[in-house]
């Protein structure tokens, strides 16, 4: 079903907001992976504030749907969308990187609220979401995993054993997206090391594939809503992106993987944000 | 024979005719029975590990994820994360080097209560080679925090320990040999308790400190020892690795003054390294040697072969006690001018 228009305006005033607070967590931080943070901002939105049987209030709840953030690094992309949620204050974000600080740059999910699975090295979170989604199947409960994977990490041979055996165990409970965003640290992703055909790749591991544009609030939503109603085979949502999304200096920018901004730059940066939400403070 | 048995008793009639690998798939089944939420987890090797009795048994609560161990450890950490008590199954090297990243930063750092049985530890897998062969896994794991590590010492006290890692809470690493390794234990009731070492016999000339399969071959030489040199030696079966008993240990230091370790394991990082930590801490000096398999991948051979080889069969341990004993030490009582 399309979003109504609330709904829309109410994930776009978020999606700036959160890239707002990007900017201000990377330059509190010192630095952070801003560009891959950026470019999954819509998707996460679309996930906390449109889809997720989630409960800041009760982090725990049993029945809650679980979020895998496989890309682990973009963890400050990440922080804010869970302090946006409710799960924790906005403002202990400023203590990012800092000594003994809850957040680091790959969220710990013993120390960050809202934080299901812990993460950061690379090729980790599929095969953790399919154990959280074999687990719910097992125990014949209905919320859904959700895992949200980097498209430089499905370099990793353990990104194709999990969905080997996601396919072969017909987990249909496992919603994956892979931000597409075709950028890793090296370069851009058929430089350093091509993962095309990517949906014939997924597809030949027995996945029913979407793509979509990954900024695009509604299609992010159909996709999800049509991959709960698949009961044939696991489905892989390639989410095309920008990295760096929202800051014009940042967007397809391979320098922008990891990076720190001095005063002017965070100033730029926001001007960008805005600017392209034209919602200016 | 071993489909035969049945009941919560183990007796040195079962161990002699089952594996420790055949033992705990018979105990995972009765826990299985108990404990709703127990699933296993195999990567091909349902049969070798024993954990497909309990797939058997339990068929939709048994996942074989085929040859990717990877996998198997990240999924097990998702099923924990589920609310389940997965126990993992594979061979001692594949999970603590194939899958060494997942079984420390998904089970690990989470702190996950998930139960790892790995199989063919040691060299007990001699006629494999070094492919095969687990000579690391104990550095390994214990340099992983929250990690408890249990070395039974045969079938009987592989029973004891998979009852116990139940109520353990986060990650427990048993390891467990190949095959027949004879068995020590007579009945499972004799005080097991993870983190306490088991005095297998009084001393006070030297101590020796076994784990696995050389505690068997301990007590064997030190009954010898006694019967030919007239030695008092104690025994200790320290079959947690991890928490470590530091107190059997430093009794060991002071009333005893010499220590001797034996192990199925490289002589770097593992039980002997433990004891020495715990030795050099101490400020008390004392006569050591750690016996195990040197800085080098094991020769090819059958097991028996190679713990002779490696001077941790019964002749063998008679013949490193022998020369720890010859060692020059100062017996003096007065700690004072040590320290």
């Amino acid at each position: 079903m399309a979003l109504t228009q609330t709904e829309l305006r109410t994930l776009e005033q978020m999606a700036w907001q959160v890239r707002r607070d990007i900017i201000d967590v990377t330059v509190w931080a010192g630095g952070a992976h801003i560009g891959s943070g950026l470019s999954m901002v819509d998707i996460l939105v679309t996930l906390y504030f449109h889809i997720l049987n989630v409960d800041p209030a009760n982090p725990d709840k049993p029945d809650r749907d679980r979020m895998v953030v496989s890309k682990g690094h973009g963890g400050v992309g990440y922080a804010p969308v869970l302090a946006r949620k409710g799960y924790f204050d906005f403002e202990t974000l400023k203590t990012f990187n800092q000594f003994n600080s809850p957040f680091g740059m790959h969220l710990d999910g013993r120390k960050v609220r809202g934080v299901d699975v812990s993460t950061g090295s690379l090729g980790h979170g599929l095969s953790m979401a399919l154990g959280l989604a074999l687990g719910a199947r097992l125990r014949n409960e209905s919320w859904y995993t959700y895992c949200l994977l980097g498209d430089g990490e499905c370099n990793e041979g353990s990104v194709w054993e999990a969905a080997m055996a996601a396919a072969h165990f017909k987990v249909t409970n496992l919603v994956t997206i892979v931000d597409r965003n075709r950028l890793m640290i090296d370069g851009g992703t058929e430089e350093v090391m091509g993962v095309e055909p990517f949906a014939d790749k997924w597809k030949a591991f027995g996945f029913i594939t979407k793509e979509i544009d990954g900024h695009d609030f509604n299609q992010i939503c159909q996709a999800v809503t049509e991959a709960h109603a698949e009961e044939r085979a696991p489905v892989l949502i390639i989410a095309n992106t920008k990295k760096g999304s929202g800051v014009d200096y940042m967007e397809d920018n391979v320098k922008w993987h990891y990076g720190s901004m001095d005063s002017t730059l965070a100033d730029q940066a926001r001007a960008s944000v805005d600017k392209r939400f034209n919602r200016v403070n | 024979m071993a489909e035969e048995v049945t009941g919560t008793t183990w007796t040195v009639y079962d161990a002699n005719s089952m594996t420790q690998a055949e033992i705990y798939g018979h105990v995972l089944c009765e826990l299985g029975e108990e404990n709703p939420d127990i699933v296993g987890l195999s990567a091909d090797l349902a049969k070798s590990t024993k954990i497909g009795l309990f797939g058997d048994r339990f068929p939709e609560r048994f996942f074989n994820v085929g040859i990717a161990e990877q996998n198997m450890f990240g999924v097990a950490a998702g099923l924990a994360k589920a609310g389940l008590l997965p126990f993992v199954s594979t061979m001692a090297a594949f999970t603590s080097m194939r899958a060494c990243e997942q079984v420390r930063t998904d089970i690990c750092y989470q702190n996950l209560d998930c139960k790892i049985i790995a199989t063919h530890g040691g060299i007990s897998f001699g006629t494999a080679g070094s492919t095969h062969n687990a000579t690391e896994d104990l550095a390994i794991m214990r340099a992983m925090p929250n990690m408890t590590v249990i070395v039974p010492a045969d079938g009987i006290e592989t029973a004891n320990a998979v009852r116990a890692c139940v109520d353990h809470p986060g990650p427990v690493y048993i390891r467990v040999g190949r095959g027949f390794e004879p068995t020590y234990y007579e009945t499972e009731d004799y005080g097991f308790e993870i983190g306490k070492a088991v005095e297998l016999s009084p001393g006070t000339d030297i101590t020796i400190i076994a784990c696995g399969v050389t505690v068997l071959q301990a007590a064997e030489a030190a009954r010898v020892l006694k019967a030919e040199d007239g030695l008092s030696v104690r025994v200790l079966n320290l079959h947690t690795i991890k928490p470590l008993d530091e107190a059997a240990i430093l009794r060991a230091v002071t009333e005893t003054r010499r220590i001797i370790t034996f192990e199925d394991h490289s002589v770097i990082g593992g039980l002997g390294t433990a004891v020495a930590d715990v030795i050099a801490a101490s400020g008390k000096g004392c006569a050591f040697e750690k016996v195990g398999i040197p800085d080098e991948f094991s020769l090819v051979g059958y097991p028996e072969d190679l713990y002779a080889h490696y001077k941790l069969d019964t002749n063998g341990i008679i013949d490193r006690v022998r020369a720890v004993m010859g060692k020059d030490f100062e017996e003096d009582e007065n700690w004072d001018d040590e320290v």
